[in-house]
C-alpha cells in the first residue's frame, strides 16, 4: 500500500470513529432520564403539557430518529453543543475555559511519564537479570497496581498534610496578584503532585514496554553485528538499540492518550485542579448530560487527532514502515 | 511442599501474589462468618484509629467497622470484577473467532467496531454510562464489559488467524463440520491459553475501573465496595486517613497480586512469548 492511500485510509477510519461517538453520545443522550425539553421547562418553572410540547418541537424532538440524529451531527459539525441544562451558557465556551489546565496537566505528566519511563526502562532492559533490573521492575509493578486516586490522596497526606512540602488543592493560590514570574511558579508548584501522580502510572506502564522492546532490539542480527565490528558500546546503544526500540513505544504511547485524559478525571477531582476532568466530575454530579456528553465527544475527538498526528509522524519517521492493516 | 518451595524459586512474584489472593478469596467467602450481621451497623465509638482493641482497621465516622466494611466489601469488588471478565471474555472471544475466522469484510467491520472502542476515553465512558443508566450492580459490570472486551477481541483475532491454515482446521472443514463446531471444537482450545492469562490481568484492571467509578461517588449504597469506602473515607482523610487509606491498600495488593499470578501464568502456559501478556 503506498503511503497517501495508508494516511486516507487512516484519516477516514478518523471521521468514522467520530461519526460512531456522535451515534452513542445521541443514543446515551436518549437513554437519559428526561429530555432536553422537560430539564429546560423544569428549569423555567413551568412544567405546562402546552409548552412543554412548543419547547419539544423548537428543539427537534418530536421528528423521527433518523431525522434527530442528522439535526444532531450536523450542530456537532458546527460545533454547537448546545446550552448547558444549569449554566445556561454555551457548553463550547464552559469547555474551552478548562481546556487549558488540562492540556497543563496531561502533558507535564505525559512527559514525564514517557522520559522517565523510557530512562527506567532501557536501564532495567542493560542490565537485565540484575538485582537493579529486580528493584526497577518491582518499582513498576508497584506503581501499576496503585489506584491513580489513592496514590493522589496518600501523596497529599505525606507531603501537604504531615510535611507540609507542598499545595493540594487548585492551581494556585487564591487572590495572588504578583508578578508573571511569582505565578508561574506558584502554578509549577501547584502542578507537581498531580502531575506525579498521573505521571508515575503511566511511567509504570511504559518501562514496562520499553524493558521488553529493548530486549527484544538487543536479541537482533544487526546489534550482534554492530558488536562484531567493534562499534563503541555507547553508540551501538544510541544508533542502533534505542532507534530502533523507541518507534513501537512513541506507537503504544499515542494509542493511550484516551486513557490518560480519562485518568485526569480522578486525578483533578482529588486534587481540585480546574480542568475538564474536575468540569466532568461537576457536570456528573448536577446531572448536566449536555456538558457531560460535549466533554465526551471532545476528548474523543482530540484523541482522535492525536493518533492521526501520530500515524503521520510514523510515516514520516520510517520509510521503511509496514504499511498493513 | 518440595513443589512449593521449588516453584517460588523460580516464581516468587507469582507464588507470592497467588497466596495473597487465596487469602482475599477466603477473606470474601468467609465474610458472613468473620464478620456476622450488618457490616454497616454502629458497633463501637466513632472515630476509633486502626489496632484499637476488637476493630483491627479503627472505625469510622458512624463508628461502623472498617474491617467489617472491608471484608463485605470484597465480596462485592470481587463479584464485580469476575461477572465483568466473563462477560468480556465471552464477547470479546466472540468477536476476534468470528473476524479471525471469516475474515475479509467480516474481519474488517469487526475490527472497525473494536477500535473504536479502544480509542475513546474509555474510563470516561464507563462514567458516562452509569451516570445515565442510573449505577446499579448491572449498570456498572455493564460498562465496564463494554470497554474491556476489545483487547480480548484482539488477541483471538490474532490466534485465530495464526490457526486458521493450519493442517489440522483444514481437515475438518474437509470433513464437512460446520464453522461453528470448527471454531468452537478445534480452535478455541488452543486459543485458551493466552486468553486465560489475558482475563487475569483483566481482572486487575477491571478491579482499578470499578474503584474510581465508585470513587467518583458513582458506586451503589447497596453493594458497598472497597472503591465506595475509600470515597466515602475521603471526606475526612486528613484527620482520618486510615479510613481511605486501608480500602486503597486492599484494592492495590489484590490488583498487584493479580498482575503476578497473571504473569507467572504466562511463563508457564506460554513460555515462547512470555513478553507480550496483553497487558496494554
Amino acid at each position: 500500500m503506498d503511503r497517501l492511500g495508508f494516511l486516507t485510509g487512516r484519516a477516514a477510519r478518523a471521521v468514522l470513529i467520530l461519526f460512531g461517538v456522535i451515534v452513542l453520545n445521541f443514543v446515551l443522550l436518549r437513554l437519559a432520564p428526561g429530555d432536553a425539553a422537560s430539564v429546560l421547562a423544569g428549569d423555567q418553572g413551568a412544567a405546562d403539557p402546552a409548552f412543554v410540547a412548543e419547547l419539544r418541537h423548537d428543539l427537534g424532538l418530536d421528528r423521527s430518529v433518523p431525522e434527530q440524529l442528522w439535526i444532531y451531527t450536523k450542530s456537532l459539525a458546527r460545533l454547537d453543543f448546545g446550552q448547558s441544562y444549569r449554566d445556561q451558557r454555551p457548553v463550547l465556551d464552559i469547555i474551552a475555559e478548562r481546556l487549558p489546565a488540562t492540556l497543563l496537566l496531561t502533558l507535564t505528566a505525559f512527559g514525564f511519564a514517557l522520559a522517565a519511563g523510557i530512562a527506567l526502562g532501557s536501564i532495567a532492559a542493560r542490565h537485565a537479570g540484575s538485582l537493579l533490573d529486580t528493584v526497577l521492575t518491582g518499582i513498576s509493578v508497584m506503581f501499576f497496581a496503585m489506584p491513580l486516586f489513592w496514590t493522589g490522596l496518600m501523596a497529599i497526606l505525606l507531603f501537604s498534610v504531615w510535611l507540609n512540602w507542598l499545595p493540594s488543592y487548585g492551581m494556585q493560590r487564591v487572590g495572588e496578584g504578583g508578578s508573571d514570574v511569582s505565578l508561574v511558579a506558584d502554578v509549577a508548584v501547584h502542578l507537581i503532585l498531580p502531575a506525579l501522580t498521573l505521571g508515575l502510572f503511566y511511567m509504570a506502564i511504559y518501562m514496562r514496554v520499553t524493558r521488553a522492546s529493548v530486549l527484544d532490539v538487543l536479541d537482533r542480527d544487526f546489534v550482534r553485528t554492530a558488536r562484531a565490528k567493534g562499534l563503541k558500546p555507547g553508540l551501538i546503544w544510541r544508533q542502533h538499540v534505542l532507534r530502533n526500540a523507541l518507534l513501537p513505544i512513541i506507537t503504544f504511547a499515542s494509542l493511550q492518550a484516551g486513557q490518560l485524559i480519562g485518568g485526569s478525571i480522578l486525578i483533578e477531582t482529588v486534587f481540585a485542579w480546574p480542568g475538564v476532568g474536575r468540569l466532568a466530575f461537576d457536570a456528573l454530579m448536577q446531572r448536566d448530560y449536555n456538558l457531560l456528553l460535549a466533554i465526551f465527544f471532545i476528548t474523543s475527538a482530540i484523541v482522535v487527532v492525536i493518533n492521526l498526528v501520530a500515524d503521520f509522524l510514523y510515516v514520516a519517521a520510517d520509510p521503511r514502515i509496514e504499511l498493513g492493516a | 511442599m518440595a513443589l512449593l518451595r521449588s516453584s517460588f524459586l523460580r516464581h516468587p512474584g507469582a507464588v507470592a501474589g497467588a497466596l495473597i489472593l487465596i487469602a482475599i478469596l477466603l477473606m470474601a467467602i468467609f465474610a458472613g462468618i468473620l464478620f456476622p450481621g450488618d457490616p454497616w451497623r454502629m458497633v463501637a465509638r466513632p472515630n476509633l484509629p486502626p489496632f484499637s482493641p476488637g476493630h483491627l482497621f479503627g472505625t469510622d465516622m458512624l463508628g461502623r467497622d472498617l474491617a467489617a466494611g472491608i471484608a463485605h466489601g470484597a465480596q462485592v469488588t470481587l463479584l464485580i470484577a469476575l461477572a465483568v471478565t466473563m462477560l468480556a471474555v465471552a464477547f470479546g472471544t466472540a468477536i476476534g473467532a468470528v473476524a479471525g475466522y471469516f475474515g475479509g469484510w467480516v474481519d474488517d467491520v469487526a475490527m472497525r467496531f473494536t477500535e473504536f472502542f479502544q480509542t475513546i476515553p474509555s474510563f470516561l465512558l464507563t462514567v458516562v454510562i452509569v451516570a445515565i443508566i442510573a449505577p446499579s450492580l448491572t449498570s456498572i459490570i455493564l460498562a465496564i464489559a463494554i470497554v474491556s472486551w476489545p483487547q480480548i477481541a484482539r488477541l483471538v483475532r490474532a490466534e485465530v488467524l495464526s490457526l486458521v491454515n493450519q493442517d489440522f482446521v483444514r481437515a475438518a472443514r474437509v470433513g464437512g463440520l460446520s464453522s461453528a463446531r470448527i471454531i468452537w471444537g478445534h480452535i478455541l482450545p488452543n486459543v485458551l491459553s493466552p486468553v486465560i492469562v489475558a482475563a487475569s490481568l483483566m481482572t486487575a484492571t477491571v478491579i482499578l475501573i470499578e474503584s474510581g467509578i465508585s470513587f467518583l461517588g458513582l458506586g451503589n449504597r447497596d453493594f458497598v465496595s472497597w472503591g465506595y469506602l475509600l470515597g466515602t473515607g475521603r471526606t475526612a482523610f486528613r484527620v482520618n486517613w486510615w479510613l481511605s487509606t486501608i480500602p486503597g491498600l486492599a484494592i492495590f495488593l489484590t490488583v498487584l497480586s493479580l498482575n503476578l499470578v497473571g504473569d507467572g501464568l504466562n511463563h508457564w502456559l506460554n513460555p515462547r512469548n512470555s513478553n507480550r501478556g496483553g497487558r496494554a
